[in-house]
């Protein structure tokens, strides 16, 4: 069986790529971490690749806000090649930085050429690393299929609320089922700080694009591949279950859904 | 009319003694009588003066800085205790490398030669560690200055051998108390919380922009801090064992690459050797850019693996100046500064060679590599750009657009520093116990675990990336909540391995106050105590020593400076853990404006650093079950002198802890057993506020109740503020399962280790006395002593 080649898209700041890249690989994907300025110089095409992801960091250092500048090339560098991409239904991953860059780009939540969410400063006004509950929402996305009802991730931004422009995009949201994921507390209610870590919006972590096949998440899920990645591994319930690690279980969707 | 930009001679030749103390002085040089004599002698041989450009090139390679001047000086130290004194001679530098020489293990690959110590890994990799400080730009500048503070350590990774890939970043912090009162400031002088908040962002903006997980730590607050904090920055590489050594040939190119060069940061290297005072010129400070450096970090390591390059060193202090004359010893290089790409025009020929700009690296490049090369950094969006050549000449030659500005013997330049002799003495003190007429022992736990030094550093720690590169096993919080702390750090490096990494540190300026003999042992014990308790190996540990002292002119601090020292060398050698790198950062004192100094108390880091074969037999913190049971290894001992116990109560003096090596590692063998048998299901040890201080912390990580006696605790128990308080080495708190106490004991048979309690459901911690209860603490009272102490 041929694998499937998966693109992780690097710029300066990228910063996530080398353990997206593992992740990937350990579900059975073949991968390439290469620059965007390969694809803008046609040195490479994104029409070679079966997948696509954008990983966290801070692309060009956050300057302006969050994956602005990214958004930008993509939106003026890159934007046929990917609507082509996106078209074909080829899978397209945004973690973090790239889930701010999807969004700023308009790529997400999709279905217009104008911007319409953002994600903002957390409310708390800093930089936080930790680890949440999340309830997979019964979405389009056919990359959460399967996935337990709450699965825990950790986060680590400082501009991860997710706002929308109107109340209508919110509505909109529910009933196309492009929530894909949302922060929750331990008993699977939409909570407050620290629960929902940064303030958004109905509790939104994750959305899709109309079609299901674009994915944007504000949790990282290549740093929940192993047993060992969770904060509390070593405690004796962990250790006994058996049970796959969320990240794990995403990314070999994702990569099932190309083969 | 435009200036016009050219080298300016500097009279040196017909200068008396004061006109060279006063020429040192205006071009802040940094050298004394001594040293500017030796400068006027070298340049009356040669029968000129020097350029502007030479004189400074001179004092930033002879800055203590640079050149730890005082390290390498010759020692007349003396001891003097109550009815004797000795003398002996001492140059510190040596006390601490001959550990490494006499332990000679083979595992050390590169020890103090290069930007940081490396030590072997897996076959095929090894690991680099360099810890820093930047303490002066930090008290200056707090932002700025810790971000080029881990800026520069990480440079140091990227340019030890052929370059390593940054995998970790740790921060240690030493600030004055945040509730200092504003109006008892001097003048110039920032309040302790503006400093701690601009230091922890600094480092959390670079760091995290880095794309480094920061994951190992510690802050300390005490007075002595609030005219000079301290910030140490450091950072762990993975690296290619093939790829340790470096070596510049004749004929290769310079090429300098990364970020621009500018006015910042000029003279910080001489500047930073100096007292700290009112009036010092913002110029010294650099200004640092994060992004520009992940980019050079990229393409680096790209080039690295493509062999594009032969040596390369990182611009840090002196920059350029730092950089190529490091490179050329033993050959020597021809620099044409025009080339130099800078920020705005019109700079200085010194200038451009002294600046110390951040985010540049300095390569040697074979001419037919540098095509391929300067294209792959083009292609990232990297300058690099040719500035001259190495070649076999002996001498190092500045040129600026044609004309030579500088021109100087490498021997000289490298050697030519006069040895400075110095006197040194230290009063050791009387140890004699003091003891409280204290009962009350809840309140004292519940305020204990609210001193700043103790409380949960979570405010922190958060700010942080500690997960990126999602190598991060043992995290730096532990526990149900992710609330209990962890004593140090595993990584798991390796996607195809799983072989880790465990890195933790050691400090405690407290101990010093009153014997920094015993400080040093006490630092070298915590940081290999804090690897073994999540698994690390005892007998596989390298340390790396951070020294930062007051006003070292003064023979009785520099007493305790060699005092110091020779803590160092002993424990180190005790616990058969080698040096493999290390800095020292002296003057840290304040000049008040009628001349007198105010010292920081002398202050030791101890890093470390341990490799182990599997991640996944390591540990936490965190109480995993009711009914298991718990031991207390090590003795406890009537040690309070420099506990956080007698600081809450303004006490003085005291014994202060000394380790027992040899007791601490037969117990620290067995633990490193032990945890890989999975017997083990919670370690911690015992450090600031004692065996209480770490129960409670895990009892909050696991969110379960226990009930210890301390009539059990093994050692000196007669005393319930001993049992308590104390704050003797070699402890740890172990929870063990019933089904493993046989097999506990029995690998434990014959050292000082009892069981001295139990896990129970009840969130609460019971403590008594022979049978009879002293007090107790529910999880919600810890809780909030502990988590609510320290605010952002």
């Amino acid at each position: 069986m041929v694998k499937p080649r998966f693109l992780i898209l690097r710029v300066a700041g990228t910063n996530c790529d080398q353990e997206t890249q593992w992740a990937l690989e350990m579900v059975g994907a073949k991968t390439e971490r290469v620059h965007l300025n390969e694809f803008i110089t046609r040195r490479k095409n994104l029409s070679d690749y079966d997948g696509l992801v954008l990983p966290g960091g801070f692309s060009y250092g956050d300057d302006i806000a969050a994956g602005k500048v990214l958004a930008n090339q993509l939106t003026y560098r890159l934007r046929d090649d990917l609507l082509a991409f996106v078209d074909q239904r080829k899978p397209v991953i945004g973690i973090c930085n790239g889930f701010q860059a999807l969004v700023k780009s308009a790529f997400l939540p999709g279905g217009s050429t104008l911007q319409q969410a953002t994600l903002a400063w957390n409310d708390s006004g800093r930089f936080e690393d930790r680890w949440v509950y999340l309830k997979v929402e019964p979405s389009i996305c056919p990359f959460t299929r399967g996935l337990p009802e709450m699965i825990r991730l950790p986060v680590a931004h400082a501009e991860g609320k997710f706002m929308v422009k109107h109340k209508k995009l919110l509505e909109s949201l529910e009933r196309r089922r492009q929530i894909a994921f949302r922060y929750v507390t331990p008993a699977g209610e939409i909570g407050g700080y620290p629960y929902n870590p940064n303030g958004s919006v109905a509790g939104i972590a994750g959305i899709c694009n109309p079609t299901g096949t674009v994915l944007g998440m504000m949790p990282h899920p290549e740093r929940a591949v192993l047993r060992e990645h969770y904060p509390d591994w070593l405690r004796e319930e962990e250790l006994v279950n058996d049970w796959n690690p969320a990240g794990w279980l995403i990314f070999r969707n994702v990569v099932n859904y190309v083969s | 009319m435009k200036p016009r930009v050219q080298a300016k001679e500097i009279e040196v030749l017909q200068a008396a003694d004061e006109q060279l103390v006063f020429l040192s002085q205006k071009h802040l040089l940094s050298l004394d009588l001594v040293e500017m004599k030796a400068v006027k002698k070298y340049f009356t041989q040669l029968g000129r003066n020097p350029t502007d450009c030479e004189l400074e090139t001179i004092a930033q390679t002879w800055s203590e800085h640079c050149v730890h001047r005082t390290f390498k000086a010759l020692i007349d130290y003396q001891e003097i205790g109550c009815q004797w004194r000795k003398s002996e001679k001492v140059i510190c530098l040596k006390e601490i490398s001959q550990v490494t020489k006499r332990l000679n293990k083979r595992w050390c690959l590169s020890v103090f030669k290069d930007n940081a110590g490396v030590i072997a890994f897996t076959g095929e990799w090894a690991i680099a560690f360099k810890v820093e400080t930047h303490n002066h730009p930090s008290a200056l500048e707090p932002y700025g200055g810790a971000g080029t503070g881990i800026g520069g350590v990480i440079r140091d990774i990227l340019g030890v051998g052929l370059g390593a890939k940054p995998i970790l970043n740790t921060d240690v912090f030493c600030f004055g108390p945040l509730d200092f009162p504003p109006e008892e400031l001097p003048e110039g002088v920032l309040h302790p919380r503006r400093i701690f908040k601009g230091v922890v962002s600094g480092v959390r903006d670079y760091g995290n922009r880095m794309g480094i997980p920061t994951a190992n730590g510690s802050i300390i607050f005490d007075p002595g801090y609030v005219y000079n904090c301290l910030v140490f920055c450091g950072t762990l590489g993975l690296m290619p064992a093939d790829k340790v050594f470096k070596e510049v040939k004749s004929g290769d190119l310079i090429v300098v690459a990364g970020g621009r060069t500018g006015r910042d940061g000029i003279h910080g290297a001489t500047f930073s050797s100096a007292s700290l005072k009112k009036d010092i010129p913002p110029s010294v400070v650099q200004i640092g850019h994060p992004i520009v450096e992940k980019k050079l970090l990229d393409v680096l390591l790209k080039a690295r693996d493509l062999n594009l390059y032969r040596a390369i060193t990182d611009c840090g202090a002196g920059g350029l100046s730092s950089a190529v004359g490091e490179m050329a010893k033993g050959l020597g290089a021809m620099v044409h500064l025009e080339k130099v790409p800078l920020k705005y025009p019109e700079m200085m020929p010194w200038e451009i060679w002294l600046s110390e700009s951040q985010e540049r690296m300095v390569l040697a490049v074979p001419p037919e590599k540098e095509k391929s090369l300067i294209s792959l950094f083009h292609s990232e969006d990297v300058e690099a750009t040719v500035i001259g050549q190495f070649e076999n000449s002996g001498w190092l030659v500045l040129k600026y657009q044609g004309e030579i500005v500088g021109q100087l013997d490498l021997n000289f330049l490298h050697q030519g520093l006069p040895k400075r002799k110095l006197k040194a003495f230290f009063q050791v003190p009387e140890s004699k116990s003091v003891f409280l007429e204290n009962t009350d022992w809840k309140e004292t736990v519940v305020q204990l675990l609210c001193d700043p030094v103790i409380a949960s550093k979570e405010i922190v720690i958060r700010q942080y990336d500690h997960e990126v590169q999602g190598q991060t096993i043992i995290k730096p919080l532990s526990g149900v909540e992710q609330a209990g702390p962890s004593d140090a750090v595993v990584l798991k490096p390796l996607s195809d391995s799983l072989a880790g990494v465990v890195v933790s540190c050691g400090i405690n300026p407290s101990y010093g106050q009153i014997d920094p003999y015993a400080m040093a042992g006490c630092c070298v014990e915590e940081s290999i105590r804090n690897l073994v308790c999540v698994g690390g190996d005892p007998c596989r540990v390298a340390l790396l020593d951070n020294f930062c002292w007051g006003n070292t002119a003064d023979p009785e601090l520099l007493g305790s400076l060699v005092r110091c020292v020779k803590g160092c060398r002993d424990f180190a050698l005790a616990y058969g853990a080698p040096y493999i790198s290390g800095k020292d950062s002296l003057n840290n004192f304040y000049r008040r404006p009628d001349g007198s100094a105010i010292s920081i108390p002398g202050t030791l880091l101890i890093s470390a650093v341990s490799v182990i074969p599997d991640v996944r037999k390591t540990c936490s913190s965190d109480l995993k079950r009711p009914g298991n049971y718990l031991y207390l290894c090590g003795e406890t001992r009537d040690e309070l002198g420099g506990s956080r116990y007698y600081h809450l109560f303004h006490c003085q003096g005291g014994k202060v802890p000394i380790p027992r090596p040899e007791e601490s590692k037969r117990v620290m063998k067995k633990l490193y057993q032990a945890i890989r048998k999975r017997w083990v299901k919670a370690c911690h040890d015992c450090s600031e506020g004692g065996f209480i201080v770490a129960l409670s912390e895990m009892v909050l990580g696991g969110t379960w109740g226990a009930e210890v006696d301390l009539t059990k605790i093994p050692g000196d128990n007669g005393k319930v503020e001993t049992c308590l308080f104390s704050e003797s080495q070699g402890r740890f708190i172990v929870e063990v399962a019933q089904e493993h106490q046989e097999k506990f004991e029995e690998l434990f048979h014959g050292l000082p280790v009892n069981m001295i309690g139990q896990v129970i459901p009840e969130s609460t911690l019971t403590v008594r006395m022979a049978g009879k209860e002293l007090f107790h603490l529910s999880l919600g009272e810890i809780a909030r002593a502990w988590q609510g102490a320290l605010s952002w």
